[in-house]
């Protein structure tokens, strides 16, 4: 069947089964920093965001169900050649070593600064635990998250200088 | 891991979602959250010819109180709950609940009617419900019926929904200022099975006593369980460490789980025993009386 999914604001007309995973459906669109880790719905490497506010495992949820949503995936982060201050923190951070869970992690992330702006290091522990990591130890990730935390409460004007 | 192929309906109307359910009966399944249907699915341990995607229904995301229940829509997610501030400080059985079901992406898909319509025996809600005597509602085609939670969970992954019908609401009873619960959850890891959890909700009479008490443990049988022996212990008797203690070993008594490698049965049924009595402490704590 033929839906069309609003990914990243462009609209994307794809061919699917019921049964093709949104996960599937993210990369065979050409968007492939969506990971695939687990197929357990456990990992969330494959964490996008719908509807600006909602973190989903895309591997947990058919592409025809997101027909009429906002998708976004971790292309969509950076604006105008400038990294997202998620992932400028994860950059100055180190909070990654092989990367592969990273584009999960700042999908979730993202929802959890949405809903708490300024979460202690409880808080984004508890925020993140849907998502693996499986080299860092998830120290950096969560330094990471809190200078994202910091970045983001700054005045816009303050946060486009630097 | 890819599903097996299904035909894939989006009813924009619950009269249209009942058609279809009736005629194809329990070929069909109800997709909502789809955060335990999927997950089957991909495993093949579910295979449904027919999925009736009820996403786009208006009018099932639905929270409020009404005649002393809280109702709460078949589109109601678990985030809903965890994030509602009024229903947190009001509803400590079920505020507990919704902080520990399954990790917190998951939670902004899985609904709560759907958990309790997958009666998954290591399901979280079932367990919670049990001890809230929560009521279900069920829509066929001649329309609603209620029923208690007791008859609504039949069996492992089994339920009273009948062919051509869905459950559209699940109903808690409003807490007083006398009712608080709790909900304790032993597991390895977020996202994780439960090793053992045990939900427990207590009204206390105005001098002290326990006017009724609600306890549901799940993980540790076929199907989560009350601890109707443990319940009645409770009843009508003050709160005391002994009382405490003599009503969790009924629930160490009925628990019957398999041994995995979450832990021995010895181990899981003596879990299901501490934990109904750590949630008696706290919903007594909550209440402002301390046992222990």
């Amino acid at each position: 069947m033929e839906i069309t999914l609003k990914i990243n604001g462009a609209e994307k007309k794809l061919n699917v089964e019921p049964r093709t995973l949104l996960v599937h459906a993210i990369r065979d669109a050409g968007l492939t920093g969506t990971h695939i880790g687990c197929d357990s719905s456990s990992c969330g490497v494959c964490t996008v965001v719908l509807d600006g506010k909602t973190a989903v495992k895309s591997c947990t949820m058919f592409a025809v169900m997101a027909e009429g949503h906002e998708i976004t995936t971790i292309e969509g982060m950076a604006q105008g050649g400038k990294l997202h201050p998620l992932q400028q923190a994860f950059y100055d951070q180190h909070g990654l070593q092989c990367g592969y869970c990273t584009p999960g992690m700042i999908m979730s992330a993202h929802v959890l600064l949405q809903h708490n702006p300024n979460p202690t290091e409880e808080e984004i522990r508890f925020g993140l635990s849907g998502n693996l990591c499986r080299c860092t130890g998830y120290q950096n990730i969560v330094k990471a998250v809190q200078q994202a935390a910091q970045m983001l409460q700054q005045p816009a004007g303050a946060a486009a200088d630097d | 891991m890819i599903p097996a192929a299904f035909e894939y309906k989006r009813p924009m109307s619950l009269e249209e979602a009942i058609s279809h359910l009736a005629e194809h009966g329990y070929d069909a399944r109800v997709l909502a959250g789809g955060q335990s249907l999927i997950p089957a699915m991909r495993y093949r341990l579910a295979q449904p010819s027919v999925l009736v995607d009820i996403n786009k229904l208006p009018n099932l995301g639905y929270m409020h109180e009404e005649n002393g229940m809280l109702r709460m829509g078949a589109l109601v997610r678990d985030t809903d709950v965890e994030f509602n501030e009024e229903i947190q400080s009001k509803y400590h059985l079920i505020s507990d609940v919704s902080r520990v079901v399954a990790d917190p992406i998951v939670r902004f898909r899985g609904t709560v009617v759907g958990s309790l319509c997958h009666n998954d025996p290591s399901g979280d809600w079932a367990a919670a419900a049990i001890a809230a005597r929560a009521q279900m509602v069920i829509q066929g085609k001649n329309g609603p019926r209620v029923e208690a939670i007791d008859q609504f969970l039949v069996d492992s992954f089994a339920t009273s929904i009948g062919e051509g019908e869905m459950a559209v609401e699940a109903r808690f009873p409003v807490p007083n200022s006398l009712t608080s619960g709790a909900y304790e959850k032993i597991e390895r890891k977020v996202g994780d099975y439960a090793t053992a959890a045990a939900a427990v909700q207590i009204e206390l009479n105005p001098d002290g006593t326990i006017k009724e008490a609600g306890i549901g443990i799940t993980a540790v049988a076929h199907m989560a369980l009350r601890v109707v022996e443990g319940e009645n212990l409770l009843r009508g008797q003050k709160p005391s460490l002994e009382l405490i203690r003599a009503a969790a070993e009924e629930a160490r008594k009925i628990a019957d789980p398999n041994p995995d490698a979450r832990g021995s049965a010895e181990y899981k049924k003596d879990m299901a025993r501490v934990l109904v009595g750590r949630g008696l402490i706290k919903a007594l704590r909550r209440l402002n009386v301390v046992v222990a």
